[in-house]
């Protein structure tokens, strides 16, 4: 348990190092940490580790650590952009609403009914705050690779609740939540290619040409 | 069963992508579509397939979306064979492939009894439909598609976070973690109160988002608007059934837990809600296919509105997702080749559609008289008895909040409607005056322009046309007389909804 929550608090930081952080590489790379980390998590949960188990965080560990990342810098790559260059909300404003986020999610998860054996563990909260911190990535950067992390955050975040449950989701299941996870980011890497290529820019803040 | 209906047209998806001839490979469609047709036909009439495994099985809900879905996609794959002649430039292997392999993850989503198997599926046609949005391969398109998958991948997102809260409602009383949908159902009235009705709200919105329904609907006018016309065909009629069918689930079992005060309030609100900012969205809509985005909004709001009444609703509301996906293929499609006659879709240029295209402009007025509701059509007959279901129900303020917003939306749409099919057509502009500056045109919509410059005009064919004729006549049918089979699919639907045996 004391390992299990440490390792929270670990991606609860990078989750406000994602925040204040302006080169989307750095970016990338800290939610690639928080990837593999969140793979290797659920080893700590299952009452026993046979070779299922162990496979499927393999999995998990490939796909969040080395693929997702790499199909993202290589995109990050073809166009040319290193920094976000003016965020909806500040670095520094979007760091302190993320950690009051965190702190609210902390006291907000002690009042839940919870099943009695998981009371004492930061799983709750942290899903919480991470998918908080991802909403703020989502809704406060303008480069579409950026709104492409946040999107990853926030999966990240309901993949820490999903801790609760690693005895109930048949492995099928598991695996094609992150197959789809894989597919959807690679369809969002082309379609950052085609923006770049359509507007010379992916500032996601120039589509707005359709509205009423 | 369920395995055959979802591999075979995958198989036929991943034969259409290696296939080389870019002319003939849109018949891999209608292939795809006619034996995915023969597999639902076999397995309605079959009780003893329906149950292929504990995680998938169909049920009578289930039955009634595969069979609407299955139908629609006949008819717009082969509306695609004619649609995709007209963009010979173009390679099609992405559209052909993906359209394909949409019908294969559709089946996915009727037969999994299991809500994580069914969340990936639905994840599933988000991401299989998002590189159909951006077939027109231009800035609109590419805006459009982003949005799509944003804010539907995001949506989609919560809706997992919903399907963890359902699972942990069962943990957190120790009834053991599980998703299977029986179980689920059957253990109800134990699960915990508050897990589950925050299950409810994620799923609402999650689910609620691919549907479109206000005030999530933001994606959808731009994506219809953009998409060629069969593609919004397949979206307003199959993929949001398919999320409806997933919405229905959850609220299932929240209404066998007794929440279904709670539930009724929730979506009363939302539908009527959805209903009115397509109705006040539509007045003044000078872009058609926007319009029928908002049309689709509206009668998504319509299916919730009616799961809302409860009881008496019911049958209305599994009939209005048959009669709402017919009517929308004769909309779209019909849409779809007025746009390229004019090679606009702006009420500012397209006028007289009925003497310019005689067939799609009448076909066009008749999908817009049907699915506001005019008798003798189909949707005349859902719409009404979710309104009598309404009265029975007492719920009569939002009866006539109902009346009302089809009264709003009847006005908006039709004077959009008669717009484009009224009056004398420009002169041939849309095609020799607009086709050389085509980067500008470009900017107001003119997705045709862009094609090759000695592209003719574009006329009525058989392909294009006969599909929406067929529709036009299942819309009308429906409307006079129901066959004694779906009928009773329907009424299965109804009651197995509301938990009858």
């Amino acid at each position: 348990m004391d390992l299990l929550n440490a390792l929270l608090v670990i991606i609860l930081v990078l989750n406000l190092f994602a925040l204040g952080t302006s080169r989307i590489l750095s970016v990338i790379r800290i939610v690639a940490a928080q990837g593999v980390l969140l793979g290797a998590l659920p080893l700590l949960l299952y009452e026993s580790i046979g070779l299922p188990e162990a496979l499927a965080a393999a999995v998990g560990i490939l796909i969040k650590g080395l693929l997702i990342p790499t199909i993202m810098t290589r995109a990050l790559r073809d166009v040319v952009i290193k920094k976000e260059v003016q965020p909806i909300i500040g670095l520094l404003p979007s760091i302190i609403l993320g950690a009051l986020g965190t702190g609210f999610a902390l006291i907000f998860a002690n009042r839940l009914d919870m099943a009695p054996f998981q009371g004492g563990t930061l799983i709750v909260p942290a899903a919480f705050a991470t998918i908080f911190v991802g909403f703020i990535i989502l809704t406060t950067r303008v480069k579409a690779l950026s709104q492409a992390v946040g999107y990853l955050v926030l999966e990240n975040g309901i993949f820490i609740f999903g801790l609760l449950l690693v005895d109930a989701m048949p492995l099928v299941v598991e695996m094609g939540v992150l197959l789809d996870l894989f597919v959807g980011i690679f369809v969002i890497a082309i379609m950052v290619k085609h923006i770049n290529r359509a507007f010379s820019s992916t500032d996601t803040s120039q589509l707005v040409a359709l509205k009423e | 069963m369920a395995f055959l209906m979802i591999f075979v047209p995958i198989a036929i998806a991943g034969l259409a992508a290696i296939f080389p001839s870019n002319r003939l490979r849109p018949l891999f469609l209608p292939v795809a579509a006619l034996a995915h047709l023969c597999m639902t036909v076999l397995v309605l009439a079959r009780p003893d397939l329906k149950a292929t495994s504990a995680w998938l099985v169909l049920d009578p809900a289930a039955s009634l979306v595969l069979l609407v879905v299955s139908v629609l996609f006949l008819f717009c794959s082969i509306y695609a064979i004619g649609y995709l002649r007209y963009r010979q430039e173009r390679s099609n292997r992405v559209f052909v492939a993906c359209l394909c392999g949409f019908l294969g993850i559709m089946s996915l989503v009727a037969w999994s009894h299991h809500l994580g198997l069914m969340w990936v599926a639905i994840e599933g046609t988000t991401l299989v439909t998002a590189p159909l949005i951006y077939f027109n391969n231009n800035k609109r398109s590419i805006e459009a598609t982003w949005k799509y998958l944003l804010v539907g991948s995001v949506g989609i997102a919560l809706a997992l976070l919903g399907t963890f809260f359902l699972a942990y409602s069962s943990l957190q009383q120790g009834l053991g973690a599980t998703l299977q949908f029986e179980d689920l159902l059957s253990n109800a009235g134990l699960l915990s109160k508050p897990w589950l009705r925050a299950s409810f709200i994620l799923l609402l919105v999650g689910y609620g988002t691919k549907m479109g329904l206000a005030p999530m609907h933001t994606w959808k006018p731009d994506a219809y608007g953009e998409a060629p016309g069969v593609i919004g065909a397949v979206f307003a009629g199959g993929v949001t059934s398919c999320a409806f069918l997933a919405f229905l689930r959850v609220w299932q079992i929240c209404n066998a837990a007794g929440e279904a005060f709670f539930t009724s309030r929730i979506l009363l609100v939302m539908g009527l809600f959805s209903m009115a900012v397509a109705g006040l969205f539509m007045i003044g809509q000078r872009d058609f296919k926007r319009m029928l985005a908002y049309s689709s909004v509206e009668h998504m709001g319509i299916l919730v509105l009616g799961l809302g009444i409860g009881g008496p609703a019911l049958f209305g509301t599994m009939l209005h997702v048959v009669t709402n996906g017919m009517t929308k293929g004769v909309l779209f499609l019909s849409a779809g080749n007025i746009h390229r006659a004019f090679s606009s879709k702006n009420t500012d240029q397209v006028r007289g559609a009925l003497r310019r295209l005689p067939v799609s402009g009448a076909l066009f007025l008749l999908g817009f008289l049907a699915i506001t509701g005019s008798p003798p059509f189909g949707p005349f007959v859902s719409e009404f008895a979710i309104l009598n279901g309404a009265f029975t129900a007492g719920r009569y303020v939002a009866a006539g909040l109902f009346l009302f917003f089809l009264l709003l939306v009847f006005i908006g749409m039709g004077k959009t409607v008669l717009k484009v099919v009224q009056g004398r057509p420009p002169a041939e502009v849309g095609i020799e005056a607009v086709a050389p500056n085509a980067t500008a045109a470009g900017g107001s919509g003119a997705v045709a322009a862009s094609s090759a410059p000695a592209a003719k005009p574009y006329r009525d064919g058989f392909l294009t046309v006969a599909p929406i004729l067929a529709l036009a006549l299942i819309v009308l049918a429906l409307g006079i007389w129901i066959p004694a089979p779906l009928g009773d699919l329907v009424r299965n639907a109804a009651a197995f909804v509301e938990n009858r045996p």
